[in-house]
C-alpha cells in the first residue's frame, strides 16, 4: 500500500469542489501530477496544489492507494466520491457529498461531516467519528434509487433524511436522529442508538429500522405485532417488533404482503 | 447571395428516385437550384452518403408535458448530461433533453424538421416558447382534439360544418398543424378517473363513441382540406390484447379519400404503431401481433404509420393518454405527474424503465422492429420512438442500425434475459430482411415529409425545396461490416445544411440556424354559431378570457405559416 | 376618452386573475379605475402611476448615500460584479414575466452563476416532492367545473390569493357543479381558526407540525387498517368521516400551502398530500395543487426546466452544465454558508424574506437589486435597478398556479427610458460579451425582438 498525504495550507474564499480527491483518480499520479488537478471554487479553477501540500505516493490501483488528509477540510466538498476501493482519512471536518455515489474502499473522518454524506452509495464503508449533517445515505433528488450497498457508521448524531428511498446497505447512528428515517425505503438497514423525534418508516415499503433510545411520535401506519429477541451489531436484545407503512403499498410474496420493519428496544 | 455546392455525394433521395447517383447538390439563399456559379462554397462529399434533412412525424419536444418530465426528473440530467460545447448554451438530460440539447442533437443527425405530437390547446403558449428556444430546427405543433367538449358535442350531433370551423379557430389562436386524436373519448372520460377501452365505449355524459370522434374528424380533416391527415394516438394503448381495437380504428378509414392540395395521400396517420400491435390477453401469455396490423396497412394505401420502436433504454413516458399513464403508475409504482386541461384533454407523466431483463421490454422491442420489416411500403412507414415515450430520439441511429442489419438484431436479441421467450412470441428472429440506404430515406424523409403535406418544403433535393441536406459518413460501394458504424454515421452528421445555412460540421455545432416554426391557417366561412359557442364557454366553463387564449405573434418569431382554403 | 381595457392580468398573487377591468386616461398615461381586482391587486395598478416611482438606477456612495447614474453605468456595473465573482446567485422572479427570466437564464449561464427563485423559501420543497414522488394535478377549470370536495390544507385563500374560492374553488358554478358552493364539501386542515377555516364545512385543528401524521393516518384508514384513538390532535372518528368524504367525492381537490412546506419535515408533508392524492385515485377522481404564491412564479420553473432541466437552485457556475441539489444549491443555504460572493436581487424583497444571518453574510460583496419599486433589498443594496412593471407597464408570458401560461397586456406606458426586466439583462448579456471579448449567443441567431415593441397592438 502507498499513501498520499495531504495538508490543507490554505483555506478557500468560499468552498472547494473536488471531485478529485480519491484514490481512483490519484492512483498511479505522482504527488506532482496530483497537486495540478483541477479543483473548483465555483467558476474559478485552481489545483488541489493550490490548498493542498501534497507528498508521498500513490499504488498503482485504487485499491493499493491510500489517501491521509491531516487537517481541517470543512470547506472541501466531494472527498471521496465515486471511489471503487483504496482509503480516504480525513484528520478534521468534511464538507458535503463525503462519499457520495462511492462503491467501494472505506472513508475514515475523524470530525463531522455536512449534508449528504454517502448519498446514493453502492458499496464501501464510511465512518465518522462526530456528527452527520441531513441525508445521510440519501436518494438524490428524484431518484427512486437510494442507497443499495455498503455501510455509513456515524459515531455521534445525524440530521433529517436518513435512508431516504434506501434500497440496500445498513447505517448506523450511535447518537440521535432528528425526523425521517428510510422514508420510502425498500430494503436496507437503519440502526439509531439514540433517541428519534418522529415520522420514522414513513411511506416505507421494505427495509428493517432499529431504534435503542425512543420515539417520540410513532406514526398511525405503524403496527405492533408482538415481542422479539434480536442480535443487531453483536447486541442481543429485546425489541418491540412494528410493521409498516400501513398507509403505503406493499408487495406480495407467495399471497402475503411484505411489511417495513421497526424494532423498538423493549424497555 | 450566398451559394453553396454539395459536390460528388452519393444522392439518397427517394422524391427524385435517386439510389446513390453521384450528383452535385447546389444552394442558394436557403433554397435548392439547379446550379450555382463559380463562386458558391464547396462542400466535397466524394464518397460520402448525402439524404435530405430528416423529418420527424412525432415526437414530444416541447410543451407541458414534456416539461412536466424535465422538471419531476433531476435524475435523468445527473451525470447523464454532456459537456456544453464552447460558445454554445449547455445540454441538459438524456430522455428529456432541454430544449437546446434537443435542438443541436435533431442538427447533429441531419434533421431539419420535428413535428411536436401532442399541444393542449389552453397551454399553447408554452409550446410556442419552447419551440422558440428550441435552435436550428424547423418545428410545428398538432392541438389535441379528441376529448375536446365542442368537438364531441359537434360531432354527437354530426355536425362536420360546425367542427370544421372550430377546428380551423383553433388552429389558428394556437397556431397549430393539424388535428390530433389521443384515446379518443377516453381521456375524457379520465377526468372522472374512466377510460374509454374500446372504439364502442361511450364517452360518459356525452353520448358519443371514440368510433364516433374519429370518423368525425376524419371528414373534418377532409372537409378542410388540411395539409396532414387526422394523426391518431388509438384506445387501449400498451394494453395486451388491443391489435383488435387497433384494426377496428384504422378501418374507419376504409373507403375514405384524402381532399388537398398538398400532395397528401392518406387520411389516418396512426402513430406509435408499436404500442398498438400486442397480442395474448394478459403479460403471462404476451405477444407480437405486428403481422396481423402490418398486412392491413401494407393493403390499404390510405393509412401511413410510425413505428414507436422500445430501444431498451431508461426513459420518461408522457401521452395526453391520461388514463393508460395512470395504468402504467400502477405496474411500476415510480412518481407519476398527471395534468387534466379544462375542457380540452389531459396528460400524464411516469419514468419508465425498458430493461433487457424483462420479457415484455424484450418483446416490445422485437414488435417495433418486426411492424419496421413486415411493412411492404416504406414510404408510408416511418421511423419513430414516440420520443421520449419507446426512446430518446437520439436513440434512432439504433433503430436505423437494427432494421439495416440483422447482425445487429441478432445481438440485441441473445442479449437479452428472456431471449428464449422473446423469439417464441415474436416472429423477430426469422425475418431476414435489410432495409436499405433508400428505405431508410424514404422513412425517415419522403415519407413523413408527404404524409404531413409538406413534400413542396422537406424530405427531398430537387430544386425548389428548402435547403436541408444532410451529409453523412458513409460509402454507399462499401458499406460497412460492423453495423456499429452505421449507429455511428447517423449519430453525428459529417455536415448538416438547415435552410442553405451550414449548422454542424464534424457532428459538432457550427450554428444557430435559422429556425422556423410552422403552422396552418385554414379560412373558413363565418360561423356564427361556433363563434357564439365559443364565447359562451369561455365565460361559463374555462378560466382563461377567450382573449388571452391566442397565441402572440410575438412568441412564434419566424413563421412559416401554409395557407388552407377551407371554404373551396 | 378614457379607455377601458378589459381582460387585464393580475400581477400580484398566484391566482393570476386574467378578468380586470382598467380604465386608462386619453394619453394612455394614467390609471384611473381598476374593476374586478382585489385590494392589493389594485393597489399594483395605482402604485405605478406614484409619482416618487425611480427612473434612473442608483448607486451607493462611499459615504453610503445613493446616487442617480445612467443606465449604461448600471449596467455595466452589475456585468463586471457578476464576471468578477467567483459564485455569483442571482436570485427572485416573483414578479416578472418569463421573457425576462430566460434573458436572465442568459445571463447567469455566461455569467457562471447560480440561478434561484422564490421558491426557494416557499415551494421549493413541493418540487422536492415532486421529484420524489410526481404530481397528479389539474388545471383551474377542472376545479371548478367538476371539484365536489375540496381541501384547503395549511392554506388560506381568503388572505393570500383572495379571488382563488370565488374564482375557481368554493363558489363558482361550473358545468358538473352548477349549484357553486352548495355543490361542494370545504375541508380546511389548519392548526389556526383561518379565515377558510371558518368558511369551511369541516375544520381539522391538526396539531402543528403534525401534518405528516395526519396524512399517513388517512392514508392507512383508507387501505382498510386501525388507527389509533386521536392522531395528530384529531379524533379517530372525525379522520374518519373525513376520510369517507374524500373517498366518496366524485372529484377531490386537495390544495396546499406554506403550512406545509415550511413546518418541520417540509418537502415530505407534501410528497405524502401526492401520495394521498394517488391513493385516492384508486377510489375516485383526485388532484392535487400548491397554492403558488405570485402571479408568474410558476414561471421561472417552467422557463429553468426547459432551458436547464431543473426548475430552481440551478447551478450554472462550473460553464460545461448545470448542477442542481437543493441543500446545497439553494439561496438560503448558499448564504448561510457564505458561499456566494455577488448577489442579483431580481424582482423580489431578499432583504427582507431572507433571515438576517444570510443577508448579512451577502451584504459582504457586490449586493444588486432589480426591481421597480424601493423595498427592503434596494436599500441595502450597492445599486439599484429600477424596471417597468409587468403586467402593467410590460406585456408578458406568466404562468398560473396551475402552470396554465397566461399573456399578460400593458395597460399603460412605462416611465420613458426605463427598460424591461428582458431588455435591461439582454444588455447585461451584450455587455458581459464585450467585457469577455466573446460573440453573443442568440438561439434564433440574432438578437431578440424587445416584448413590448412588437407586443402592444
Amino acid at each position: 500500500m502507498a499513501t498520499i498525504r495531504m495538508k490543507p495550507v490554505k483555506t478557500p474564499d468560499l468552498f472547494l469542489e473536488c471531485f478529485c480527491i480519491s484514490p481512483d483518480v490519484f492512483a498511479g499520479k505522482t504527488p506532482t501530477e496530483i497537486s495540478r488537478l483541477e479543483v473548483r471554487e465555483g467558476k474559478a479553477r485552481n489545483e488541489l496544489g493550490d490548498f493542498f501540500d501534497i507528498a508521498g505516493s500513490s499504488g498503482k490501483t485504487a485499491e493499493e492507494t491510500d489517501i491521509f488528509i491531516d487537517g481541517d477540510c470543512s470547506r472541501v466538498k466531494y472527498i471521496g466520491s465515486k471511489m471503487t476501493a483504496g482509503s480516504v482519512t480525513v484528520n478534521g471536518n468534511a464538507d458535503m457529498y463525503v462519499g457520495g455515489w462511492m462503491k467501494g474502499g472505506s472513508i475514515h473522518v475523524r470530525g463531522n461531516v455536512d449534508s449528504f454524506c454517502g448519498l446514493a452509495m453502492e458499496g464501501g464503508e464510511i465512518q465518522i467519528d462526530g456528527n452527520a449533517q441531513n441525508y445521510v445515505g440519501c436518494a438524490y433528488r428524484g431518484d427512486w434509487r437510494g442507497m443499495r450497498g455498503g455501510t455509513i457508521r456515524i459515531n455521534g448524531s445525524a440530521g433529517n433524511d436518513i435512508g431516504t428511498f434506501m434500497l440496500g446497505g445498513t447505517i448506523i447512528i450511535e447518537k440521535d436522529a432528528f425526523i425521517h428515517i428510510s422514508t420510502h425505503a425498500e430494503g436496507g438497514t437503519v440502526v439509531i442508538k439514540g433517541d428519534v423525534q418522529s415520522r420514522v418508516g414513513g411511506q416505507m415499503v421494505k427495509g428493517d429500522i432499529y431504534v435503542f433510545g425512543t420515539i417520540e411520535h410513532m406514526l398511525p401506519g405503524f403496527k405492533e405485532i408482538g415481542t422479539v429477541d434480536k442480535n443487531i451489531l453483536g447486541q442481543s436484545m429485546k425489541f418491540r417488533h412494528f410493521i409498516g407503512d400501513l398507509g403505503e403499498r406493499h408487495p406480495k410474496k407467495k399471497g402475503r404482503e411484505i411489511y417495513g420493519n421497526l424494532y423498538l428496544r423493549a424497555s | 447571395m450566398a451559394e453553396l455546392l454539395i459536390k460528388n455525394g452519393f444522392v439518397v433521395d427517394p422524391s427524385q428516385k435517386m439510389n446513390g447517383d453521384v450528383a452535385d447538390i447546389a444552394i442558394r439563399d436557403g433554397t435548392i437550384v439547379e446550379k450555382v456559379g463559380s463562386d458558391a462554397k464547396v462542400i466535397d462529399a466524394k464518397g460520402k452518403v448525402v439524404m435530405p434533412g430528416g423529418v420527424d412525424i412525432h415526437a414530444h419536444v416541447a410543451g407541458p408535458k414534456v416539461n412536466a418530465g424535465r422538471l419531476m426528473r433531476p435524475e435523468d440530467k445527473l451525470f447523464k448530461s454532456p459537456n456544453a460545447q464552447e460558445h454554445y448554451r449547455v445540454e441538459m438530460g438524456f430522455s428529456i433533453p432541454s430544449t437546446f440539447k434537443t435542438g443541436y442533437d435533431y442538427a447533429r443527425m441531419g434533421y431539419a424538421f420535428v413535428m411536436e405530437a401532442a399541444m393542449p390547446p389552453l397551454h399553447s403558449p408554452h409550446v410556442h416558447e419552447e419551440i422558440h428556444d428550441t435552435p436550428i430546427i424547423d418545428e410545428a405543433a398538432l392541438p389535441v382534439f379528441a376529448n375536446n367538449w365542442f368537438v364531441m358535442e359537434y360531432l354527437k350531433k354530426e355536425e362536420i360544418e360546425n367542427t370544421a370551423a372550430y377546428v380551423a379557430w383553433l388552429l389558428s389562436a394556437t397556431k397549430g398543424y393539424g388535428i390530433k386524436l389521443v384515446n379518443p373519448g377516453g381521456t375524457a372520460a379520465w377526468a372522472w378517473g374512466l377510460n374509454c377501452l374500446s372504439i364502442d365505449d361511450p364517452v360518459p355524459f356525452y353520448d358519443i363513441t371514440p368510433a364516433e370522434i374519429i370518423a368525425g374528424l376524419i371528414k373534418t380533416n377532409e372537409y378542410l382540406g388540411l395539409p396532414h391527415s387526422i394523426h391518431i394516438h388509438q384506445n387501449s394503448l400498451g394494453v395486451p390484447g388491443n391489435y383488435k381495437v387497433t384494426l377496428d380504428s384504422l378501418k374507419i378509414a376504409e373507403g375514405v379519400k384524402a381532399n388537398n392540395k398538398f400532395d397528401r395521400e392518406q387520411v389516418m396517420h396512426s402513430t406509435h404503431i408499436q404500442f398498438h400491435s400486442y397480442g395474448g390477453d394478459s403479460w403471462a401469455n404476451f405477444e407480437s401481433k405486428a403481422k396481423e396490423v402490418m398486412d392491413y396497412v401494407n393493403t390499404h394505401r390510405n393509412i401511413t404509420v410510425d413505428l414507436g420502436c422500445v430501444t431498451l433504454d431508461e426513459t420518461t413516458t408522457m401521452t395526453a393518454d391520461g388514463p393508460f399513464e395512470h395504468h402504467l403508475n400502477s405496474l411500476n409504482h415510480l412518481k407519476w405527474a398527471n395534468t387534466d386541461v379544462e375542457l380540452e384533454t389531459a396528460a400524464g407523466v411516469v419514468p419508465y424503465v425498458y430493461d433487457k431483463d424483462i420479457k415484455v421490454c424484450g418483446i416490445q422491442w422485437a414488435i417495433g422492429l418486426e411492424l419496421g420489416l413486415y411493412a411492404k411500403d416504406p414510404s408510408r412507414t416511418f421511423i419513430t420512438t414516440d420520443h421520449p415515450n419507446a426512446g430518446p430520439f437520439t436513440r434512432y441511429p439504433r433503430v436505423i442500425k437494427w432494421l439495416m442489419s440483422q447482425k445487429a438484431r441478432e445481438a440485441t436479441l441473445d442479449s437479452l434475459k428472456y431471449c428464449s421467450k422473446v423469439i417464441d412470441a415474436t416472429d423477430l428472429h426469422g425475418i431476414d430482411t435489410e432495409r436499405t440506404l433508400y428505405e431508410i430515406a424514404q422513412m425517415t424523409r419522403t415519407g413523413p415529409a408527404k404524409a404531413l403535406g409538406l413534400s413542396h418544403v422537406y424530405g427531398g433535393l430537387g430544386p425548389g425545396l428548402d435547403a436541408n441536406v444532410a451529409v453523412y459518413d458513409l460509402d454507399l460501394n462499401n458499406m460497412p461490416t460492423d453495423p456499429e458504424e452505421i449507429e455511428k454515421a447517423f449519430s453525428r452528421a459529417l455536415w448538416f445544411v438547415k435552410s442553405g445555412q451550414v449548422v454542424v460540421k464534424d457532428g459538432e455545432i457550427t450554428h444557430h440556424g435559422n429556425k422556423r416554426t410552422v403552422w396552418v391557417h385554414a379560412k373558413v366561412r363565418e360561423n356564427h354559431q361556433v363563434t357564439r359557442d365559443i364565447q359562451d364557454k369561455f365565460l361559463k366553463n374555462y378560466t382563461l378570457g377567450i382573449g388571452n387564449y391566442p397565441v402572440w405573434d410575438h412568441l412564434a418569431p419566424n413563421p412559416y405559416v401554409i395557407e388552407v382554403d377551407g371554404e373551396a | 376618452m378614457p379607455k377601458l381595457i378589459t381582460q387585464v392580468g393580475c400581477p400580484y398573487c398566484g391566482a393570476s386573475c386574467d378578468d380586470l377591468e382598467v380604465l386608462v386616461s386619453d394619453d394612455g398615461k394614467k390609471i384611473l379605475e381598476t374593476r374586478n381586482a382585489c385590494v392589493i391587486g389594485s393597489e399594483i395598478f395605482h402604485h405605478a402611476t406614484n409619482p416618487n416611482r425611480l427612473k434612473k438606477p442608483r448607486l451607493r456612495q462611499p459615504d453610503g448615500s445613493f446616487k442617480e447614474i445612467e443606465y449604461e453605468e448600471a449596467i455595466d456595473y452589475t456585468a463586471k460584479a457578476l464576471l468578477n465573482a467567483k459564485k455569483p446567485l442571482i436570485y427572485g422572479f416573483g414578479s416578472t414575466n418569463c421573457e425576462g427570466i430566460s434573458a436572465v437564464g442568459r445571463v447567469a449561464e455566461k455569467a457562471g452563476a447560480v440561478l434561484d427563485n422564490c421558491a426557494s423559501i416557499c415551494h421549493g420543497p413541493s418540487f422536492l416532492a415532486i421529484f420524489d414522488n410526481g404530481y397528479p394535478s389539474c388545471t383551474l377549470g377542472e376545479v371548478k367545473n367538476r371539484a365536489d370536495v375540496i381541501v384547503f390544507w395549511g392554506c388560506n385563500p381568503m388572505h393570500a390569493h383572495p379571488r382563488h374560492t370565488s374564482r375557481y374553488s368554493i363558489f363558482p358554478r361550473g358545468f358538473f357543479t352548477s349549484r357553486g358552493q352548495m355543490h361542494r364539501t370545504v375541508i380546511c386542515v389548519d392548526p389556526r381558526e383561518t379565515d377558510t377555516a371558518k368558511l369551511a364545512d369541516m375544520h381539522l385543528m391538526v396539531k402543528q407540525g403534525h401534518d405528516y401524521d395526519l396524512f399517513n393516518a388517512f392514508r392507512t384508514v383508507l387501505r382498510g387498517h386501525k388507527i389509533p384513538e386521536e392522531v395528530a390532535g384529531i379524533e379517530r372518528a372525525k379522520i374518519l368521516e373525513v376520510a369517507e368524504k374524500m373517498r366518496n367525492g366524485r372529484f377531490v381537490m386537495i390544495f396546499f400551502g406554506m403550512g406545509c412546506t415550511h413546518t418541520d419535515g417540509r418537502n415530505h408533508n407534501v410528497d405524502i398530500a401526492i401520495s394521498l392524492t394517488r391513493d385516492l385515485n384508486d377510489h375516485t377522481k383526485a388532484s392535487i395543487m400548491a397554492m403558488r404564491g405570485h402571479y408568474n412564479i410558476a414561471g421561472p420553473g417552467q422557463v429553468w426546466s426547459w432551458q436547464f432541466g431543473f426548475p430552481y437552485c440551478v447551478d450554472l457556475s462550473k460553464g460545461t452544465h448545470a448542477h442542481m441539489n437543493p441543500g446545497e444549491t439553494s439561496s438560503i443555504d448558499l448564504a448561510m454558508r457564505d458561499e456566494i460572493d455577488c448577489f442579483v436581487n431580481v424582482g423580489t424583497d431578499a432583504g427582507a424574506h431572507f433571515p438576517i444571518d444570510a443577508v448579512k453574510h451577502l451584504k459582504k460583496h457586490p449586493f444588486i437589486t432589480v426591481d421597480p419599486n424601493i423595498c427592503m433589498a434596494s436599500e441595502i443594496s450597492d445599486l439599484h435597478i429600477p424596471v417597468r412593471i409587468v403586467g402593467v407597464e410590460e406585456p408578458g408570458v406568466v404562468y398560473r398556479m396551475d402552470n396554465v401560461p397566461i399573456q399578460f397586456k400593458k395597460v399603460i406606458d412605462g416611465p420613458e427610458s426605463v427598460p424591461s426586466d428582458e431588455e435591461l439583462f439582454d444588455r447585461i448579456y451584450v455587455r458581459i460579451c464585450e467585457l469577455t471579448q466573446t460573440e453573443p449567443i442568440w438561439v434564433h441567431g440574432k438578437a431578440p425582438v424587445p416584448a413590448s415593441t412588437s407586443r402592444v397592438k
